[in-house]
Formats: structure tokens, C-alpha cells, sequence
């Protein structure tokens, strides 16, 4: 009697928490969490292009940028003395060093009180807006000398704007072609 | 200087050779060309409301008309906006954004539960948005929970570069670039994630934040 009054209680409590689960996930069982793991990575434009060998790139994609300085900002240096074997110093007075350093850690700076640009004369690295003209900056610093009249022909590359004039309210880009 | 240039030039081919493509980041990494992981582009800016930031992540570069009207979003593939409020170059929030197959939908910004390479959807949905067709007249747009502006689909490629005439100077058949350039990405789309953001939920005290965006595939 005792045994099996146990039995229909334990049964009994089996199907309350079978009631109580069906409830609170709505008949499906609780899902695995899922995971998702690095694919690509980027921030300021064309770096990791310039910078990064062939055979690294899926690496620089997959490091942390908490470690890319300590992983590549040598490297960088060896690049940017290759593309430029006459490198000095910059418009921005970087040495090699300065310069790779700041680079090979692939964050993009952002302003959230101030002017939002990569370089517009007059605000430097605090943002990109979709007008910034990234590449030539960058041909600047890395081709253009200290005084950036060095190599002219590669320090910038004539195109000056998009396309498509840009909208000025949300979502801000132009619609597609 | 005439000589300089051409060692420049000269150091570049070899460096680099003749099928180095360069773009802002599309198609930059073997693993992920042409895939829907490829991002093309990163974009952090003051939009129309000065207390908000805008962020801008485009993925899957050089979209011909053609090809956008069949792109789509991957629902195995997390985009993700990574913030470092404190300048340590970790993140100490995400934005994520993932499509079921309809909708886009975004999280945070939130604390991430990890931080690196692996990651799983943070906290709960923080906005929904239908992702724009190509064929829609006007972008599809919401605003979320934290009062966050969503926008997911089809849009111009806002990267403008001559990238055609880069590579002669990489293949050594030019030794620079045109008095009047041409826009290899011109007439091109990519598949682009819009968020504005209130200050406000950035987390940062001093002004300044560090962000860099990542995709990540489903494991």
C-alpha cells in the first residue's frame, strides 16, 4: 500500500513537472544555446589589406584586436618600408613605429561628443562618414612624406566622391542601383 | 623623384603582386570571399541627431544590379558591432544583428557574457525590422525597445576608390594615378546593416569609444 501510494505520487510529480515545462516553453523543448564563431573582422579601411601578407589574412581576421598590436605592428613595419622604402616620417610627423602602431590595432575611433571623421582637415580618426575620402588619407600618410608632396602620383587617387549622393536622414546611404 | 616613384611602384609589384586586390575590406580575406561573412565596410558617424551615433556595417561587396535583387542576409551569419567604451581595445558592449530568414533582428547594446571570438545572442531583442527588398520604393526602417533606428537591405556601396587603377600600378603597367580618377564601385551594392545609436547607451565617460565589426558563422 505504502510502495505504491509512492509509486502514483512519483507519477503524479512526473506529470505536474511535465504540465509545469509544458507551460513554460510552450510545448517546445529548451533549445541549445548557440554559438557563433569569427568569419571576418575589420574597422579602419584597407588596412588589413595593405598591411597583412597573403597567408595571414584569415589570421589577422581571427585576433582579437586586444592582440593584434603585440602580433603584427612589427610586421607592419616591414610592410610599410617595403612599399615605401623612403618612408620618414609622415604629415602627421609618425615615425614607422608610430605609425604601424597605431594601425595594427584594427579599431576604429570614435568621437561621441565631437565631429565624426577620419580626416577632414581638421578632426583626425574620430570617425568615418560615408563622404570621408579614406583612401586618399591613407595614401597621404603612408606615400606623401613629412611635408605630403613626396611620390605625388600615389598619394591619392582622384576619385573624390561616391557614386550616389547621400541621404541626410536615416538610413543615410543611397538607395541601390 | 622621378626614380623614387618607380622604386615605390617597383617595391609594391613585388610586394604584392598582380592579383592583390584592394578595396576598404571587400574580398579581403581567402575564408570569407564571397561569402556572406565578407564585410566590405565599417562606417561610425554623427547622423542627424547629434546625441546618437550612427554605424554602418556592409557586407557582401560589388552587388551588380542583377545580383542584388537576389541577395539575401545569411541566417547562419551574426553581425556584430563590437564597443570598447574604456580603451582597452575589448569590447565591453556588442550590437548584434541576425536574420531569420524575414526579419532582421538586433541585440543590444549589451554587455557581451564573453567576450573574443565566440559568441552567442546577448539578452533579449532590442528592435525587429523587415529587411528592405530591392524592389521597395522607400527603406523599410524601425526604432527599438532602447530607442535604438534599425535599418537592414540593399543600398548603394558608399566605398568609392579607383581600385582598377591601382592594380596597373601594382602590375607595374602604371606608375600612378589619373588626373580624374574612375570609381571601380560605381554602379555597386553591398548588403548593409544601419544603426543609430542614443550616446546614452554607449557606456563611455570620456567621449571617445573604439569599434570594429565582425561577422560571425553559426557552429
Amino acid at each position: 500500500m505504502k510502495k505504491s501510494f509512492l509509486h502514483i505520487s512519483l507519477a503524479v510529480a512526473g506529470l505536474l513537472i511535465t504540465f509545469a515545462s509544458c507551460k513554460k516553453d510552450d510545448t517546445t523543448p529548451p533549445a541549445a544555446v548557440v554559438y557563433y564563431e569569427s568569419g571576418d573582422q575589420m574597422a579602419r579601411p584597407a588596412i588589413a589589406t595593405v598591411f597583412v601578407d597573403a597567408t595571414e589574412k584569415d589570421k589577422f581576421n581571427g585576433t582579437i584586436p586586444s592582440a593584434m598590436g603585440a602580433a603584427f605592428q612589427a610586421k607592419f613595419k616591414t610592410k610599410l618600408l617595403a612599399l615605401n622604402p623612403g618612408y620618414t616620417t609622415n604629415a602627421l610627423t609618425q615615425t614607422a613605429d608610430q605609425l604601424t602602431g597605431l594601425l595594427a590595432t584594427d579599431v576604429l575611433n570614435v568621437s561621441t561628443t565631437g565631429a565624426t571623421s577620419f580626416y577632414d582637415g581638421t578632426n583626425l580618426l574620430t570617425g568615418r562618414t560615408l563622404s570621408d575620402d579614406v583612401i586618399d588619407t591613407e595614401l597621404l600618410l603612408l606615400f606623401g612624406g613629412p611635408a605630403g608632396s613626396s611620390n605625388p602620383g600615389l598619394t591619392k587617387d582622384n576619385v573624390n566622391a561616391n557614386d550616389k549622393v547621400f541621404l541626410t536622414a536615416f538610413p543615410y546611404l543611397a538607395s541601390p542601383w | 623623384m622621378k626614380k623614387n616613384k618607380v622604386i615605390v611602384v617597383a617595391a609594391v609589384a613585388v610586394i604584392l603582386g598582380g592579383s592583390f586586390l584592394w578595396a576598404a575590406d571587400h574580398i579581403d580575406a581567402p575564408a570569407v570571399t564571397g561569402q556572406a561573412t565578407d564585410i566590405t565596410d565599417i562606417y561610425a558617424f554623427k547622423g542627424a541627431d547629434a546625441s546618437s551615433r550612427v554605424f554602418v556595417v556592409n557586407t557582401q561587396g560589388l552587388l551588380s544590379p542583377g545580383a542584388t535583387s537576389t541577395a539575401k542576409f545569411d541566417a547562419n551569419t551574426l553581425i556584430e558591432i563590437n564597443i570598447d567604451n574604456n580603451n582597452d581595445n575589448i569590447e565591453d558592449l556588442v550590437i548584434q544583428a541576425i536574420y531569420d530568414g524575414t526579419n532582421m533582428k538586433f541585440y543590444g547594446p549589451v554587455a557581451p557574457s564573453a567576450t573574443g571570438t565566440k559568441s552567442k545572442l546577448e539578452g533579449a531583442v532590442t528592435a525587429t525590422v523587415a529587411v528592405t527588398p530591392y524592389s521597395a520604393g522607400a527603406p523599410i526602417m524601425a526604432t527599438g525597445t532602447n530607442g535604438i533606428k534599425v535599418f537592414a537591405g540593399p543600398r548603394d556601396d558608399p566605398f568609392f576608390f579607383d581600385l582598377t587603377q591601382f592594380k596597373k600600378i601594382i602590375a607595374g603597367t602604371a606608375t600612378g594615378f589619373n588626373a580624374t580618377g574612375d570609381d571601380t564601385f560605381k554602379g555597386t551594392n553591398v548588403m548593409s546593416v544601419v544603426v543609430e545609436v542614443p550616446v546614452s547607451l554607449l557606456g563611455t565617460s570620456t567621449g571617445k569609444i573604439n569599434i570594429w565589426a565582425e561577422t560571425k558563422k553559426k557552429i
